[in-house]
């Protein structure tokens, strides 16, 4: 095997490993550790109805994935997608309640108000950063809580629906929803969107002179700023951008899968999009891939949890471990060091 | 307005800046030391959220306070001697690894928490004990000092203790002073003979023991009981303290003081009317608003000390 397939060899086999340790745990805890496991891997892809529900759960987790990725790949360690999506879909929810548009602007005018008013809140600590140093990790993760309270409390002040039985918002417009893409499931055009998304953020990243920036401000800020970069300003801009995307992200999620604005807490896809990142390696194309597979396993966990004795939080102990590895530069370095050797003295 | 001040000014409000800070006050003095080593313990939210199970778990099992509370800063110290095994010597991102130990820690909890008691959100069916408070001799008979200073948590005068200690570890201790080197130069201190890893692998323990009187405070002491991500973000509260302290023992002190006082605030605004659902994001408002402070203030210093030798 050659050195270059090192990565993609070595991400498999981490994720083979957490599998194996799922097993582990999930027969340590079930009365039918078999069935359990047969229900975590073959059950989310039994039925149409599990197929479209992977999909529809991949949309924003391929969103905050890519948003992450970005960040991630400039050398940003912000987290503040997750309250971006939640506050960006009480902002489109509050313009699908309120606005009366067709059908085709409808949808257009609140994802494009939910993205711009993530793009500016992501700003926010982008700027701190980038002008006072200030740490974007544990700004960006207040800037959450923020995010949330202030969120939550326009869902209960503002947008409540007094007649709806728990703390839920007016009905949506029917004109604000996105369509159904896939009859018989609750796949819809967002999908289509993420998609485009995705694509264009592969371009910016590889074919632009502002993607070249980031990824050499990430590579190495200094040595960024003395080959003539404006680090700080490409710091704002990657913020503005992976805001952006995660604010269309949280107004697709509430458009596509709602008719009423619910969420009483935060959703988790921000810190899923870490997740999605890491296991896309920062790519942007790779993220389609990463997040079809968090999908996967997520609803695994959630369909082990309904037809099975083992909660579905196991998952998140699945997810940790795969993060600890992929992140594990030493981790089956011998055996690329092995390779590598091999090469060179068939060359030499 | 009125009713606040009144609330504010009554030893009540006092007690209850020492009673929330203490969680943070353990969390940052953690922070602290695996700062110091240089080495950036993120996993202190979720340090201190397993060993909050911890304690809650086994002080039901083994009807013990004690025993829980051992057992809560044992897996307080596990917690960080995994991330400190895949940080030093499988070279995992320390930012990354943290992010796994909270993603962990907040589902892992739930995970065990529900096999155990069979519910997701609280352990309110287990019989789990609690950290006894302690009213201090004389001090509690004096007025204003007594109903502010007695009548703590132990753990509350633990985390004072515990600022005396690391203050003493770090300045007059040959283990401060390796883990001060290490974080300042590792190539000079491995020179002169000083182990960078065994250093941070310690401060990293160290830390991971202090997260865990922080987490075990919280179900032990702070409540009763452990509710599902009970620690709402004073890890990272705690980081911000440290940075904002200047990584200095004092200035961490009095920091996450502040924030804790920002946190006894917010919950006294309660008085006033104000929507809880803003209220709770008071102490987080105030926690950005500290670092920025903090960081306008270090890079002004550091323009300052780029200007210089031109100026000379």
């Amino acid at each position: 095997m050659k050195a270059k397939y090192f990565e993609p060899f070595r991400t498999l086999a981490v994720i083979l490993i957490a599998l194996v340790i799922a097993f582990v745990i999930i027969s340590l805890v079930s009365d039918r550790p078999l069935e359990t496991i047969l229900i975590f891997l073959w059950e989310p892809l039994a039925t149409k109805g599990h197929i479209g529900n992977l999909i529809e759960m991949a949309i924003p987790l391929m969103f905050t994935g890519l948003s992450v990725s970005l960040l991630f790949r400039a050398n940003l360690f912000n987290l503040g997608a997750e309250g971006i999506f939640y506050f960006s879909g009480v902002v489109a929810a509050a313009i699908a309640i309120h606005a009366s548009l067709n059908g085709f602007l409808h949808p257009i005018a609140a994802i494009a108000a939910g993205s711009v008013v993530g793009a500016l809140l992501s700003a926010i600590p982008g700027i701190l950063k980038a002008k006072w140093n200030a740490n974007e990790l544990v700004t960006s993760l207040m800037f959450n809580n923020i995010l949330f309270g202030v969120g939550l409390y326009i869902l209960n002040y503002q947008l409540r629906d007094a007649k709806a039985f728990s703390s839920a918002s007016y009905k949506f417009e029917p004109t604000a929803l996105l369509s159904r893409i896939w009859p018989g499931t609750r796949v819809h055009a967002g999908l289509i969107i993420v998609l485009v998304m995705i694509v264009a953020a592969h371009v910016f990243l590889y074919k632009t002179k502002w993607g070249y920036e980031l990824r050499m401000t990430g590579a190495n800020r200094a040595f960024a700023g003395y080959s003539g970069i404006r680090t700080a300003r490409v710091i704002i801009l990657t913020h503005l951008i992976a805001g952006f995307i995660a604010g269309m992200g949280g107004s697709v999620e509430v458009l596509g899968m709602y008719t009423r604005f619910n969420w009483v807490s935060l959703p988790g896809y921000g810190l899923d999009g870490a997740l999605v990142a890491m296991l896309a390696k920062n790519n942007p194309l790779s993220v389609i891939g990463a997040a079809l597979f968090l999908s996967y396993i997520r609803n695994g966990a959630d369909l082990m949890a309904r037809l099975s004795d083992v909660p579905s939080e196991m998952i998140s102990i699945v997810q940790a471990i795969i993060i600890l590895l992929l992140s594990a530069e030493q981790f089956l370095k011998f055996w690329k060091n092995r390779m590598l050797l091999k090469e060179a003295r068939k060359h030499g | 307005m009125d009713s606040l001040w009144s609330v504010i000014w009554s030893t009540d409000f006092a007690f209850s800046i020492l009673r929330v800070t203490t969680p943070i006050l353990f969390a940052a003095l953690g922070a602290l030391i695996s700062n110091r080593a240089g080495i950036i313990n993120i996993g202190l939210e979720g340090i201190m959220l397993v060993a909050a199970l911890t304690g809650v778990v086994t002080s039901a099992y083994t009807h013990s306070a004690w025993v829980g509370l051992l057992c809560a800063v044992l897996s307080g110290v596990m917690i960080a001697g995994i991330l400190a095994f895949f940080t030093l010597q499988f070279k995992t991102h320390i930012i990354l690894g943290g992010i796994a130990i909270n993603m962990f820690a907040s589902g892992g909890t739930v995970f065990f928490l529900y096999l155990l008691s069979g519910d997701k959100g609280a352990s309110s069916s287990l019989q789990s004990k609690v950290l006894p408070n302690v009213d201090i001799p004389l001090l509690k008979d004096v007025p204003v000092l007594g109903p502010i200073l007695s009548g703590h948590n132990v753990l509350t005068y633990a985390s004072i203790a515990a600022v005396f200690a690391v203050y003493y570890m770090m300045k007059r201790t040959p283990l401060g002073l390796r883990i001060r080197s290490v974080g300042e130069n590792p190539h000079a201190a491995q020179s002169v003979g000083v182990s960078v890893v065994r250093t941070q692998y310690t401060a990293l323990l160290l830390s991971g023991l202090l997260a865990g009187l922080g987490g075990a405070y919280m179900s032990m002491g702070y409540l009763s009981l452990f509710t599902r991500d009970m620690t709402a973000g004073r890890g990272w509260i705690a980081i911000a303290a440290e940075s904002m302290g200047r990584s200095t023992t004092v200035g961490t002190t009095l920091t996450s003081f502040l924030f804790g006082a920002a946190n006894a605030l917010a919950n006294a605004l309660t008085v006033l009317k104000i929507p809880s659902e803003l209220i709770a994001t008071f102490p987080y408002a105030a926690t950005v608003i500290g670092l920025l402070v903090y960081a306008i203030g270090e890079s002004r210093k550091r323009k300052k000390a780029a200007v210089k030798p031109n100026e000379g």
